[in-house]
């Protein structure tokens, strides 16, 4: 069951059956580290734009400069709306790299709100000034990449380029790291040491870690007088405090930054708006740019347009789905159509919305379809219960035997056969895989559950291309 | 190369040498004078004798621990010895190994004076004799290549390093047993006897000179004692004769020098070489100079040659002295006295006779001998009765002979190997003997001995003025014999000045060749009992490369970079220094500063002080449990008391001690804790198991010159395992009689013994408890007022708000100091002129507590998109209408959708809406069910509902 998720995913792009938070988040944190890559190409494709240009040119411009935007996450002068935010961490920060005062704080905030944003940010300012870019040592660290304290130290001690102090011999024991790390640590003092920024993305994950060392060991450094170090913490989890064992939280010092979605319909217009703007300064061909931002303009007057990103503001406040979205209309962009439509943002509104469950039903044989519709009726009859393939098959009997219609008379195995399909897309699902895998139960009587709301097997249905009629007709009925 | 005779794999045998020599009544202890150590199955045999250096089974097999038998005593059926302690360079705390100024050499030791050290040993821990020489501070090391010998330069009291002088180290262990002058040792090969007459001693003594003339070495040892006295008596009744007997004789001894025992005296003697100290030494109380005299002419019988040649020297010496002095030979009470007042005056005499007596035959000089030993003898007697603390040390000499034999025959096999080397170079050393060979040579056994140091300067003195007397100090072959008894005797006399250099030479190479006799005969004409030489230095070779060797190299070859601590680089500029008023409060509010002293904590402190303090006092051992939530300034307390503790014992008012602190959180493993603490005492790295063994080692064995150690473990709950033997053996330690462990453990929960201790544990922790309560809003205040120390930043009814809030919530020191910080922070930010903030007042204070304590689940909820607002409420919905706290995914999206309905919304998708499921779940306000369950997954709040409800009706 398991070993067919991947698949799942990578052929439908977002199936229904979500993959765990682990797996996003690390699919995420890889993104973010190919994304640095990329924007070296791009960079150097830039440059070689001339000023009257064809109009296919013009189109490869935008799709690039507009990808990287979406794509990168390019660093804003200044993130909006977070202006409180932005001072306290700056001030935090640069008590640290200046005064050597040691510090832990923690940026709490749902995903997409751009707390990595906001800290890069600021410490692109920070760096920007003299004296702290040579002062200022950073560790970075992901909880989804660092998924226990051993690999986390030698990350450490990678990133403080500590290992080339003792030659290679320092990635030893897990013990032996740690002792090193912390004697390093403790031989600095506040006035003389570099400062050293952790910054621990995925924050909570560490807190289960064992026995909380590293947050322990470098909360404790943060509080007492050893080398200056920064702790900070990015996390989605409101609730991250309660994870710290009561000897780290009482080392923490509390300070939390939150950084909440707080910004209203208009105002995300706005940013839709600003993140297609073509800049007229830049950009190489001035009348395209102005064509482009003109055209950009009436769309986002568009009631259509406004009422589809009405819809996607309801559902989310996340700028990555935003980005998505704008990502997919991007792509429609070429010579043939060289402009933005509302037809393409309805499009790509609807694709991007599309229930997957649903998507999945679509490429099912009527065999399967008809064993869903079954699964749906037992459903109803039982009360959600589970049932197994027996009972699944014995209601599509009886609704052969209703139409005694012989076109779709299989027998067992086949069945079987289909029905395991479905197990494999994971439309139905075992109770308990492990239990009867030990009780070695027969397949076909095998308790399982059906993974789709009603309204998900209708939609499918009415979707499906040459539906046959009493097959729609059985699923519409009350009963089998 | 057999550096230590480790433990061995087979079983050791302990006995006595002979009878009791005395017994004390009141501590009901028997004294001995000698200790035989063999092994079974094998018929070699050690001996131990009083003023011996030994090696003592320590923690490490490698370094055993040194030490001097300063007595051999049994009580209770246990044999015991008394000893002085050496310290070796690893048992010297690597701090203050600093002191030192220079890199410690190798073997080199410390004579320990340190206050806390439990002299008393079982001799079962005893594993071997060992070479200690002693060398003067501005002399510099030997080579390395002989490792068997430990070097002596320093004390160390645990605090200092102190120039040591010879004497000191005699002093030490000089005291007992050597006050016996028995006359009945002066027999070597006789069974026990009674103490015997003066003319019996004498017997076999005047026949050992007439061996002398002969070529063979074997009587060598036996000439060499007659000779001291000979020479001497010789040299008051007539003037030399016998120039060729004389002459042969050198020749004899000339050949047996090698070339590299002269090599190894020349490089001997440059070390020993320290005038001052050794001016001192004639100060020493003539009762004893003599008693040591005598002491040596017997152990000179006895051949022992490990160290007490030297004393030979001394007893000729004294009886020269004897001679000088008139009349001084009968009345013995006279003679003690003057050997002291003894000075330079009467020893022009003296040398003079003594050269002069090397001219006479060697049938005069033994005639002469025998004579002259009878009057030592009898004067030994009268010695003997007049003095008080004299015990009857008699009793116990014949025993000493086979004692001292056994031993000569456990000397490391590089006596051998001299011993046939040199026979081999013979040839050459004839040349050797006449060319200069200024460094005189101790050999390694040199200045172990006070006495011998004593003789020496003695000696030199002599030789010095010989030098007047004689102008032509050439005839070295002349007056020879007589010197060469003396130096024979006296092995390691050179501590010459480099004005003698000649004869110097020629002393040591006699007195080497001497050794070297004693060497071959022992290896020859060993009796029936002794294994031949051979046969034990292929013993000696077997055993030692399985260790020392091997394991000397290892350790310190890899540690080198490992050790290469690591250090964060430095920055380039300095960090800025607080400027304005807020600034530095906010520097002194950082809990790592530390305070000058801890308020609201002194009954605590005062307790911890006065429990460590006394363990450490009476060096016993103990454990204390501290408990109490965190930021109550457990660790800062126990910080503060070891800090005064050091004061204190570097004013001296209490012993030294090591503090050694582990923490629970900062190793991965529990069993890390035994590894951690070996690096802290001994700076070794080891396994756990290992450092485990050499700990237990360590802390049950009768260390030598042990300090205290104070032993701090913070969050002691993070050592469980599962047979809870780290802590077990934490708290097993300072039980024991040796540990000296001072063991504070520092955990949150005050019942933590009895809930994850099992009762041995528990029980051995014992019930010295302490518990530190929450601070008290007032003792917040205090401590925020004595950080801030008189920098007026803060208003007073903003510092009450703080301390009360915190004391409300947890009590927690750190906290209460975090948010005042805050709290400068956003005054700094809202004051309307950044160059006067101004103080900090209740606003500031009530923002920094909101920003801390305010839960941000409602900003949360507000925050939301419309999609996820309508799924919380549907969850409320779907809750209400089952009863329950609990609804299935599939449930709530119906009523979602329904809910959308009434809203005017587009129904989500089921995709849709389960995203904004996950996303309310990983801000945690829903808790769900992982996320491979689809819409059969259970959703919860993790908000309280009414909550949800504020939150959504508010807007």
């Amino acid at each position: 069951m398991e070993g067919g998720r991947p698949l799942l995913l990578s052929c439908s792009g977002d199936a229904d059956s979500l993959p765990t938070r682990e797996e996003l988040g690390r699919l995420r944190a890889l993104v973010k580290v190919y994304s640095v890559v990329q924007v070296t190409v791009n960079m150097s494709k830039r440059k070689l734009k001339d000023s009257p240009m064809p109009i296919g040119e013009c189109i490869s411009q935008v799709q690039t400069l507009l990808r990287e935007r979406l794509c990168h996450q390019q660093l804003p002068q200044r993130p909006e709306g977070v202006d409180s935010q932005h001072k306290h961490l700056m001030e935090l920060l640069k008590r640290t790299a200046v005064h050597g005062e040691s510090n832990s704080v923690l940026i709490i905030g749902p995903r997409g709100t751009g707390k990595t944003q906001l800290l890069r940010c600021v410490l692109a300012e920070l760096l920007a000034e003299e004296d702290v870019d040579k002062t200022l040592l950073q560790v970075h660290l992901n909880g989804l990449l660092q998924t226990d304290d051993r690999i986390a130290l030698k990350e450490i001690t990678r990133q403080l380029s500590l290992e080339n102090v003792v030659g290679d011999q320092v990635f030893g024991s897990f013990a032996e790291n740690l002792a090193f790390l912390l004697e390093a640590l403790k031989k600095g003092d506040r006035s003389s040491s570099r400062p050293v920024l952790f910054i621990l993305d995925e924050f909570d994950l560490f807190a289960h870690h064992k026995n909380q060392t590293l947050l322990y060991n470098l909360l404790d450094v943060s509080q007492s007088a050893q080398t200056p170090v920064a702790v900070v913490g990015l996390t989605c989890r409101l609730d991250v405090l309660e994870l710290l064992e009561k000897r780290v939280k009482s080392r923490f010092s509390h300070r939390q930054i939150h950084l909440l979605p707080s910004l209203s319909f208009s105002q995300y217009l706005q940013a839709v708006q600003a993140q297609l703007h073509l800049p007229d300064t830049t950009f190489p061909d001035t009348t395209f740019c102005y064509d482009w931002n003109a055209s950009l303009k009436a769309l986002c007057e568009d009631k259509s347009v406004e009422a589809v990103l009405l819809r996607h503001f309801n559902s989310t406040k996340d700028f990555r789905s935003l980005h998505r979205l704008l990502m997919a209309i991007l792509c429609r962009v070429s010579v043939n159509n060289p402009t933005i439509k509302p037809a393409d943002l309805l499009d790509a509104s609807r694709l991007l919305s599309a229930d997957a469950m649903t998507n999945v039903l679509h490429g099912l044989s009527i065999l399967e379809l008809c064993l869903v519709i079954a699964m749906k009726h037992l459903n109803d009859i039982y009360d959600g219960e589970p049932f197994n393939l027996q009972m699944v098959y014995n209601e599509f009997k009886r609704f052969l035997q209703r139409k005694s219609n012989s076109l779709y008379n299989f027998e067992l195995p086949v069945v079987m056969k289909a029905f395991e399909h479905l197990q494999q897309l994971e439309v139905v699902r075992p109770v308990d895989a492990a239990a009867a895998v030990a009780a070695r139960a027969q397949r076909e009587y095998q308790l399982v559950r059906l993974m789709l709301d009603h309204s998900q097997i209708m939609e499918a249905l009415q979707k499906y291309p040459q539906c046959p009629t009493d097959v729609k007709q059985w699923a519409a009925s009350a009963f089998g | 190369m057999a550096r230590y005779l480790t433990r061995n794999r087979l079983r050791r045998i302990y006995k006595w040498g002979g009878f009791p020599v005395s017994h004390d009544r009141k501590l009901k202890t028997d004294e001995y004078d000698s200790l035989h150590i063999s092994l079974e199955d094998l018929p070699r045999t050690t001996v131990i004798t009083n003023g011996q250096y030994i090696l003592i089974e320590g923690v490490d097999d490698d370094h055993p621990y040194v030490a001097k038998v300063t007595k051999l005593i049994e009580s209770d059926k246990k044999k015991k010895a008394l000893v002085q302690w050496f310290a070796r360079v690893g048992e010297v705390p690597p701090n203050k190994l600093k002191l030192l100024g220079r890199e410690p050499h190798p073997q080199e030791i410390f004579y320990y004076e340190g206050p806390t050290c439990e002299d008393e040993i079982d001799v079962e821990s005893i594993l071997n004799t060992v070479q200690v020489k002693f060398i003067p501070v501005g002399a510099p090391f030997p080579d390395v290549d002989r490792q068997e010998v430990l070097y002596v330069k320093l004390s160390w009291n645990t605090k200092v390093f102190k120039v040591v002088t010879p004497e000191q180290i005699e002093t030490a262990t000089a005291a007992a047993p050597r006050l016996v002058p028995t006359p009945g040792r002066l027999r070597p090969a006789l069974p026990p006897s009674p103490p015997c007459s003066p003319a019996l001693a004498a017997t076999p003594r005047s026949r050992a000179p007439s061996r002398r003339a002969l070529p063979t070495p074997d009587p060598m040892v036996m000439n060499r004692a007659a000779a001291a006295g000979g020479h001497s008596v010789r040299g008051t009744a007539s003037a030399g004769k016998m120039v060729a007997a004389a002459e042969a004789e050198s020749m004899h001894s000339a050949s047996k020098i090698s070339a590299s025992k002269c090599l190894s005296g020349k490089r001997r003697s440059c070390v020993a070489r320290t005038p001052g100290v050794r001016k001192k030494l004639e100060l020493s109380s003539p009762r004893k100079s003599l008693m040591d005299g005598d002491e040596g002419l017997c152990q000179l019988l006895d051949e022992d040659l490990d160290q007490d040649v030297l004393m030979v020297q001394r007893s000729a010496t004294t009886l020269t002295r004897l001679m000088s002095q008139p009349g001084g030979l009968t009345p013995a009470r006279k003679t003690s006295r003057a050997a002291g007042s003894w000075g330079s005056q009467s020893m022009k005499p003296v040398l003079s006779y003594m050269s002069l007596g090397g001219d006479s035959s060697p049938e005069t000089a033994l005639q002469d001998s025998d004579r002259e030993l009878c009057g030592v003898a009898s004067l030994e007697d009268e010695v003997f009765d007049m003095g008080l603390t004299l015990t009857p040390r008699r009793q116990a000499t014949p025993r000493r002979n086979p004692a001292t034999r056994g031993q000569k025959a456990s000397t490391p096999s590089r006596r051998a190997d001299r011993a046939t080397k040199e026979h081999s170079l013979g040839v050459l050393a004839e040349e050797n003997e006449n060319s200069p060979m200024e460094p005189a040579a101790p050999t390694p056994r040199t200045s172990r001995r006070k006495s011998a140091q004593l003789v020496s300067s003695r000696i030199r003195k002599q030789l010095s003025l010989l030098d007047d007397v004689h102008s032509d100090g050439d005839d070295s072959d002349e007056f020879l014999p007589s010197v060469k008894e003396l130096r024979s005797s006296s092995d390691e006399e050179e501590p010459q000045e480099e004005e003698e250099e000649e004869e110097e030479g020629e002393f040591c190479a006699r007195l080497d060749s001497d050794d070297e006799i004693v060497a071959k005969k022992s290896k020859r004409g060993a009796a029936a009992p002794r294994t031949p030489r051979s046969a034990r230095k292929s013993q000696a070779s077997m055993r030692t490369p399985r260790k020392t060797p091997v394991k000397k190299a290892t350790p310190t070859t890899p540690r080198t970079p490992r050790h290469a601590t690591p250090s964060i680089p430095s920055r380039s500029l300095p960090a800025r220094q607080p400027g304005s008023a807020l600034e530095e409060a906010r520097a002194r509010l950082h809990v790592s500063s530390v305070p000058e002293s801890l308020p609201c904590r002194e009954q605590e402190f005062q307790d911890i002080y006065n429990f460590v303090e006394s363990k450490v006092m009476d060096g016993t051992g103990g454990c204390m449990y501290i408990s109490g939530v965190p930021g109550t300034g457990k660790t800062a307390t126990v910080h503060e008391v070891i800090r005064s503790l050091q004061r204190a014992s570097d004013a001296d008012d209490i012993p030294a001690f090591n503090f050694i602190e582990i923490n629970g959180m900062k190793m991965t493993d529990p069993h890390q804790a035994y590894v951690q603490i070996l690096q802290k005492l001994t700076g070794q790295k080891a396994t756990p198991d290992h450092a485990a063994a050499l700990l237990e080692k360590r802390f049950s064995h009768a260390g030598p010159k042990k300090e205290s150690t104070v032993l701090l473990v913070d969050e002691l709950d993070l050592l469980w395992t599962r047979k809870q033997n780290v802590m077990y053996n934490l708290f097993d330690w300072p039980t024991r009689r040796h540990g000296r462990l001072v063991v504070l453990t520092i955990a949150n929960t005050m019942d933590l013994p009895e809930r994850i201790m099992i009762n041995r544990v528990a029980s051995r922790l014992g019930l010295t408890r302490m518990s530190f309560q929450p601070y008290s809003f007032k003792q917040l205040q205090q401590i925020i007022m004595s950080r801030l120390n008189k920098v007026k930043a803060f208003e007073e009814d903003a510092l009450q708000l703080v301390s009360r809030k915190v004391a409300a919530l947890s009590g927690d020191a750190r906290r209460c100091l975090d948010i005042c910080r805050r709290a400068t922070e956003i005054c700094e930010h809202t004051s309307l002129d950044p160059g006067a903030p101004g103080l900090v007042g209740m606003s500031h204070v009530m923002q920094a507590l909101d920003e801390m304590f305010s839960s941000a689940y409602v900003t949360a909820i507000r925050c939301a998109s419309v999609q996820e607002q309508l799924f919380l409420r549907s969850v409320l919905m779907e809750f209400r209408r089952l009863g329950l706290e609990e609804a299935t995914f599939q449930q709530v999206l119906v009523q979602h959708q329904a809910l959308c309905r009434v809203e005017g919304l587009q129904p989500p998708s089921v995709s849709e809406a389960l995203a904004a499921c996950q996303r309310l779940g990983a801000c945690r306000l829903l808790l769900l069910e992982p996320s491979r369950l689809g819409v059969l997954q259970r959703v919860r709040l993790n908000v309280s509902q009414d909550d949800v409800l504020y939150a959504l009706k508010a807007e």
